[in-house]
């Protein structure tokens, strides 16, 4: 198993005003998984994946990633966590506009200390692995939405990350690019040493998920197994 | 490490705009605070001349004394005491006044007179043209050349003028190595002549220029000298005397220090309201930074780095235009009182660095703050 995530809750505010985000949340995801977390606007999906993530500190629950239960790490454990096991693919990308795609690639490798050469060898590697090689110069807004969202996965993987984390990943495309960007995905980058989460309420990738759960209020309301 | 401050650079690099603003902003500082000390330290350098030129280890003056310019007439008795305190090596009279210069075609042209002990022509300075024993041929006088020769219509060996209704002619030229604050030319004559020619006070001699037989033998002449109602300061001394005399009894000194102030405060304002809104338009992509794993010291280390180039770029640019001006100035104007020392360099830098760590510590503050949460929030 690679994430085990065990009664997870998290509030925000205080008595009497406290809003719960997360409650009591428990799910398990395992190798060459592409679990889909879906739901309504509110239901806790993006909180649950910052859990996950290493970055939103739960109020109670644990979640154990690679057998290590990630909240009980300092800071600085926490951020070598999140360099070296996670890849995180943000809804707006979060690209650095003034660095080359290629550049853009290569944050996490330098994050790593890779010296920097080495960080864009790799990165050209990893572009040709999203079929963007020969966009490796240019800035980000000068490609297409499709286009940054895979220089976004080319990022999230090039550290090769053993849980990939996207977060609403075609939120910003046109239907028939999200789906070839989910497929390029599922076929290209899911292997059997690694686990992809997604978070979406956009029905016209659930295909694609190996199995889906759904949220609605904090809670997983609904287990999908085996959707593909 | 290497990698993440190549990273900070580029991002630093890419923002042109701000990256030229913090640039131009630092640049424009230290050239203000550099011409500010640079003026200051020149015209404190320059008002020094005559301690730098003549060259003496003690000088020994009345206690009212500030600067060599206002000396106040000793007795004579004072040099015979002087010459017999133990420790002195030699003691000579030297006399430091204006004279009023008439011109052969009638203009009259205020000068400095230093008159020099008759046998030692102690604190005599190089001469261009001319022989030193020329000095002791009658009406005999030496003209410095600098910026201000001019004035006496640049005259050379063997023009004559009057000086105080006495007849003087030129039997030398010579060179010196700091010109006068006060944009008066420089005449140098004997003791004897100047003191029968231009005092009109019962008392005469300016100052007495002592040798110690050795440095140990100095505070002992200091308290001999102070025993007689007298003061004896050694050359550092009495430049700092005269230093704090326009740094602090005259306005001089407050304006300067205000001006350099501002400077620093424009370069401050400046640097740190766009350095903080270089950290604001990234703050976003620092709290991905932060999200995919970068550690808080790296980022405060990226800060940092960033605030340092553009300080030290800023500096460089700053130092070389300031310099650039002074140059120029002095080319066109010989007598510019401007001078660039370790002093205002280290000055500038050290308030660089202090501009440049209060807009990395406002940058800091913000990122430290990013809550990572706030990438997945679209």
């Amino acid at each position: 198993m690679i994430l085990t995530v065990d009664r997870v809750t998290k509030w925000f505010g205080e008595e009497p005003a406290r809003t719960y985000a997360l409650r009591e949340v428990s799910l398990e995801v395992d190798h060459e998984e592409m679990l889909y977390i879906v739901g309504p606007s509110g239901s806790g999906k993006t909180t649950l994946l910052s859990v996950i993530s290493g970055i939103l500190r739960p109020n109670a629950g644990t979640v154990t990633v690679e057998g290590r239960e990630i909240w009980n790490l300092s800071a600085d454990e926490l951020a070598d966590f999140r360099l070296r096991t996670l890849g995180f693919v943000f809804q707006d990308y979060h690209l650095f506009p003034r660095l080359t795609t290629l550049e853009n690639v290569a944050v996490p490798l330098v994050l790593r200390h890779v010296r920097w050469r080495e960080s864009l060898r790799k990165a050209r590697e990893v572009l040709e692995v999203v079929g963007l090689a020969d966009k490796g110069e240019l800035p980000p807004p000068r490609l297409s939405g499709g286009e940054q969202q895979r220089i976004a996965i080319a990022r999230a993987i090039v550290a090769e990350p053993d849980l990939l984390v996207l977060d609403e990943p075609t939120a910003s495309l046109d239907g028939d690019t999200g789906k070839r960007i989910v497929g390029f995905v599922k076929s290209r980058i899911l292997n059997e040493h690694r686990a992809i989460i997604v978070v979406t309420h956009d029905d016209r990738i659930y295909p694609y998920a190996t199995r889906i759960i759904h949220m609605e209020d904090g809670r997983i309301v609904d287990r999908a197994e085996s959707v593909a | 490490m290497s990698g993440v401050l190549a990273l900070a650079l580029k991002l630093l690099l890419g923002d042109r705009g701000k990256f030229y603003t913090l640039v131009i902003g630092i640049t424009f500082a230290v050239f203000l605070m550099m011409l500010m000390t640079s003026m200051f330290f020149g015209i404190i350098q320059h008002s020094a001349a005559n301690i730098i030129n003549i060259g003496a280890d003690v000088w020994v003056m009345d206690p009212n004394v500030q600067t060599p310019q206002n000396s106040i007439p000793m007795p004579d008795y004072v040099l015979d005491v002087v010459r017999s305190v133990p420790g002195v090596d030699y003691a000579v009279p030297l006399y430091l006044g204006a004279g009023l210069v008439r011109l052969e075609n009638g203009d009259y042209q205020a000068a400095t007179v230093v008159g020099l002990d008759d046998a030692s022509l102690f604190g005599m300075p190089p001469l261009l043209e001319g022989r030193i024993p020329d000095i002791y041929r009658n009406s005999a006088f030496f003209v410095v050349r600098d910026a201000n020769t001019a004035k006496l219509g640049s005259p050379g060996l063997g023009t004559t003028f009057e000086i105080n209704d006495h007849r003087a002619v030129i039997a030398g030229i010579a060179s010196v190595p700091v010109g006068s604050l006060f944009g008066l030319p420089t005449l140098y004559t004997t003791y004897g002549r100047a003191t029968q020619d231009l005092p009109s006070t019962r008392y005469v001699m300016s100052f007495i220029l002592v040798h110690p037989k050795s440095p140990a033998a100095v505070a002992g002449i200091q308290r001999a000298v102070r025993a007689l109602g007298y003061r004896a300061l050694t050359a550092a001394e009495f430049t700092t005397r005269n230093d704090r005399f326009y740094e602090f009894q005259t306005a001089m000194g407050m304006n300067i220090l205000i001006m350099t102030l501002i400077s620093f405060v424009v370069g401050l304002s400046i640097a740190g309201e766009t350095f903080y809104m270089f950290v604001l338009d990234n703050l976003e992509r620092f709290g991905a930074l932060k999200a995919i794993g970068a550690r808080s010291s790296e980022l405060v280390a990226m800060i940092f780095y960033q605030s340092l180039v553009v300080s030290f770029l800023g500096f460089g640019f700053g130092v070389l235009l300031a310099s650039g001006l002074i140059a120029f100035g002095k080319l066109k104007i010989p007598n510019y009182a401007a001078v660039i020392t370790y002093q205002n360099l280290l000055m500038a830098l050290v308030m660089v660095l202090i501009i440049s760590a209060v807009s990395a510590y406002v940058g800091i503050r913000r990122i430290l703050r990013i809550d990572p949460f706030v990438v997945f929030r679209s």
